[in-house]
C-alpha cells in the first residue's frame, strides 16, 4: 500500500515538535492488523487522512475494520494484536510510542467518544468526577480550574452544571453522550474519534447529537473521524467519506461526489440497501452473501464473490486504489470502475 | 454480578422484606460489641474471681446467670469473652480481606501467568481444612490468639481471593474501563480509584458472612483448648469448661455461650446476606 490519498500533503518529513499545518492530524498509511488465528489481516492496508478541522467518515458493516481503524489511532488494540504500517496523530506515530507519550496523546491530543455512553461511565461516580478527573490526575489541573473547564464544555454541549453533582443513573441517554462529548473536548483535543456515537440513541436525539458534533467542530476547530455504518449520517456530517469493506478502503472521496456517484460496486450497493421513506414499499434491498470469513484467506478483490460484475480478473487480482480518472480527490479500488461508471451512478439515482 | 456471592435459596425466607430481623439482628450485634467494648464496666463481678464453695449454683439474685464448675459469675464471662470471641474473628476477617483483595486484584487485573500461580496456590489452600491448618500451627507456635487468627486468615484467604478475581475480571471488561484507558488513565489508576471502590460492596458484604464461620472455627479451637490461654474468658473455652457441668446435671453454663456463639454467627450472616442483596439489587 503505497498509495496515499490523493489531495493530502505528505507529511514524512514534518517533525513532531513543529506541527506545521501541512501536517494532516491524522495520518494513517499501510496499516495492516493481524489477529491470532485469523487466516487473513483483519486490516489489510488502509490508509486514510484526517486533516485539521476536517470531518471524515468512515463508512461500513459490521466486521469490516472501521472500529479497529479507529481504535487503533488510540492504540486500544484486542490483546495479542500485531500491526505494521503508520498511524501519525500530529505527526507521531502511535504504534511506537512509549507508555508516557501514549498517556499524554490520550489526554491532550486525540479523544473518543464511545457507542453506548451508558456503559462508557462509572456508574458510582458523580459526572463531575467523571468530567474532571483526566485532567486533574494526568495533567495535574487543579480542581477548580478542571471543574470550571468541566462547566465549559458542559455548556458547550448544552448542558447546565447542575449535571456535575449527579450521577449517570439520573441523566437520559441523549444527556449521557452530550456528558460524553464534553469529557472528549476536556483535553482541548486536535482529534475526536467518534466510534458509532448515535447508534445506542433514539433517532431525535441522533440527531441533536450529529448537530452538536459539527457545531463542536466549527467551535474548537477539532478535526473528527466518524466511525458509522448509517450512511445518511456519513452524508450530512462529513467532509469526505472513507468507505471500507474486508479491512480494505474500498473507496474514498468528497462525500457528495461519493454518494451522488459511486465508483465501487460496494458503496453502490450500500446506497441501494439504505431504505427510503419515499421508495415503493416492498422488501428492502440487500447485498447478497455475507462478508468474507476472518477464517479464509482472500485471493483478488474481497468483494468479487458478492459482486454482481464480478469477473475472472476480480477473483484473481487484488484491485489497486486508484485515482478517478477527472476527480483527483477520489480513490477506487476496483478493477472495472471505469467500465461501470454510469451503470452504477444510474443505479443508485434509479431507485 | 450475580455470579459472585453464593445465594442459598433455603435462606430467602428470612433474607425476604422482613426487615424486623434484619434489624434485630443489627441490635443484637450491636448490643455485642457494645457489651464487648465497656465490658470491665459493665460485668458485675470479676469473671474470673473463683468461689468453689458456691460452684455450679443455678441463678440468683447476685449471679442472674448462675456460677460455673469453679463458681465463676457466667454472666460476667459472657461480657468479657465478648471480647476475645469478637477479637479473632474480626483479626481473621481483616487479614483475609485485605490479602485476599490484593491477591485476588492482582490475578484478576493482570491475569496471564501471574493470574495462574496466584490462583493455583491459593487454590492449594482449599485442600487444608482451615481446622487442619490451625491446629497445625497452634501446636508449632503454641496456644494465643495470634496464631490461630493467622492460620484462619490464611484458610480464609483463598474464598476472597477467588470472589475478588471474579469480579475484577467482570468489571474489567465493562466499556468504562476502556473509557477511562482512552482518557490518558494508567491501568493501575483505573484499577484503584474505580475497580475496586466498584468491588468492595460485594466483597464487604462476603467478609461479613466470613466472621460468622470464623467465630465459629475461632471457638471450636478454644473448645479444643488450642485457642486462647486457659485462663481468659471465652465463649469457645465456657464451653469446653461447662463440659463435666453438663455430667454434673447443670448444663446452664455449657449452653449459655453456646446460644451466645449461635446467636451471634446467625446475626452476622442475616445482616451480611441482606447486605449482600442489597449490593446485588442495586446492580441490577
Amino acid at each position: 500500500m503505497t498509495d496515499t490519498p490523493a489531495g493530502t500533503p505528505a507529511a514524512d518529513a514534518a517533525t513532531p515538535e513543529t506541527p506545521n499545518p501541512e501536517t494532516p492530524t491524522l495520518e494513517i498509511q499501510g496499516l495492516r492488523l493481524n489477529l491470532p488465528g485469523a487466516a487473513r489481516p483483519v486490516l489489510a492496508g488502509v490508509d486514510l487522512t484526517v486533516a485539521a478541522r476536517e470531518t471524515v467518515a468512515l463508512v461500513g458493516e459490521s466486521g469490516s475494520g472501521k472500529s479497529l481503524t479507529s481504535r487503533s489511532v488510540l492504540r486500544l488494540l484486542p490483546p495479542g494484536a500485531a500491526t505494521e504500517g503508520a498511524v501519525r496523530v500530529q505527526g507521531e506515530d502511535v504504534l511506537t510510542m512509549n507508555a508516557k507519550q501514549l498517556r499524554r496523546l490520550r489526554t491532550h491530543t486525540a479523544a473518543m467518544i464511545f457507542q453506548d455512553p451508558r456503559a462508557a461511565i462509572n456508574p458510582l461516580r458523580r459526572i463531575g468526577d467523571f468530567l474532571t478527573e483526566s485532567l486533574r490526575l494526568n495533567a495535574d489541573l487543579p480542581a477548580a480550574e478542571a471543574t470550571e473547564r468541566a462547566v465549559r464544555m458542559l455548556d458547550a454541549v448544552g448542558l447546565g452544571d447542575r449535571v456535575l453533582g449527579q450521577y449517570p443513573g439520573q441523566l437520559s441517554g441523549g444527556m449521557l453522550q452530550r456528558v460524553v462529548i464534553a469529557a472528549a473536548l476536556m483535553g482541548d483535543p486536535a482529534l475526536i474519534l467518534a466510534d458509532e456515537p448515535t447508534t445506542a440513541l433514539d433517532v431525535t436525539t441522533q440527531a441533536e447529537v450529529v448537530g452538536l458534533l459539527g457545531d463542536l467542530r466549527d467551535q474548537f476547530g477539532t478535526a473528527l473521524l466518524f466511525v458509522t455504518h448509517d450512511l445518511g449520517l456519513a452524508a450530512a456530517i462529513s467532509d469526505r467519506v472513507y468507505v471500507m469493506y474486508a479491512g480494505r478502503i474500498a473507496e474514498t472521496g468528497p462525500a457528495e461526489a461519493l454518494f451522488q456517484r459511486p465508483r465501487h460496486p460496494y458503496t453502490a450497493a450500500l446506497l441501494r440497501s439504505t431504505p427510503h421513506l419515499d421508495a415503493p414499499a416492498g422488501r428492502l434491498a440487500a447485498i447478497e452473501g455475507r462478508p468474507p470469513s476472518l477464517r479464509e484467506e482472500l485471493t483478488g478483490c474481497p468483494f468479487a464473490a458478492r459482486c454482481a460484475f464480478a469477473t475472472q480478473q476480480c477473483r484473481e487480482e487484488l484491485p489497486p486504489h486508484l485515482p478517478v480518472r477527472g476527480e483527483s480527490s477520489r480513490l477506487v479500488a476496483c478493477h472495472h470502475s471505469e467500465k461501470l461508471a454510469d451503470q452504477l451512478a444510474g443505479s443508485v439515482t434509479h431507485d | 454480578m450475580t455470579i459472585a456471592l453464593v445465594r442459598r435459596p433455603g435462606l430467602a425466607r428470612i433474607r425476604s422484606d422482613r426487615s424486623w430481623l434484619h434489624l434485630l439482628c443489627l441490635g443484637f450485634l450491636g448490643l455485642v460489641v457494645v457489651l464487648a467494648l465497656f465490658a470491665p464496666w459493665l460485668s458485675p463481678h470479676d469473671p474470673n474471681a473463683v468461689d468453689l464453695g458456691n460452684a455450679l449454683a443455678g441463678p440468683s439474685g447476685a449471679h442472674p446467670l448462675g456460677v460455673d464448675g469453679s463458681g465463676r459469675d457466667t454472666a460476667s464471662r459472657l461480657i468479657t469473652g465478648a471480647r476475645t470471641s469478637l477479637l479473632g474473628p474480626l483479626g481473621v476477617v481483616v487479614f483475609s480481606t485485605v490479602a485476599g483483595v490484593v491477591v485476588g486484584v492482582a490475578a484478576g487485573w493482570r491475569g496471564g501467568w501471574l493470574d495462574s500461580v496466584l490462583s493455583r496456590s491459593t487454590e492449594l489452600v482449599f485442600a487444608f481444612p482451615g481446622l487442619l491448618l490451625a491446629l497445625l500451627i497452634v501446636s508449632i507456635y503454641g496456644e494465643g490468639l495470634i496464631a490461630p487468627v493467622v492460620a484462619l486468615g490464611v484458610a480464609y484467604l483463598p474464598y476472597v481471593s477467588r470472589l475478588t478475581r471474579s469480579l475484577v475480571l467482570a468489571e474489567r471488561s465493562r466499556p468504562y474501563v476502556e473509557a477511562y484507558r482512552v482518557q490518558g488513565h494508567s491501568g493501575l489508576q483505573i484499577c484503584l480509584r474505580h475497580v475496586l471502590p466498584n468491588i468492595a460492596p460485594v466483597v464487604l458484604a462476603q467478609s461479613t458472612i466470613n466472621f460468622g464461620y470464623a467465630l465459629i472455627d475461632l471457638a471450636g479451637l478454644s473448645f479444643l483448648g488450642l485457642g486462647v490461654p486457659a485462663l481468659t474468658p471465652d465463649w469457645g473455652r465456657m464451653v469446653f469448661d461447662g463440659e463435666s457441668a453438663i455430667q454434673s446435671g447443670y448444663p446452664l453454663c455449657a449452653i449459655l455461650p453456646c446460644v451466645a456463639i449461635v446467636l451471634t454467627v446467625v446475626a452476622f450472616n442475616v445482616v451480611g446476606e441482606r447486605w449482600a442483596d442489597q449490593v446485588a439489587r442495586r446492580d441490577r
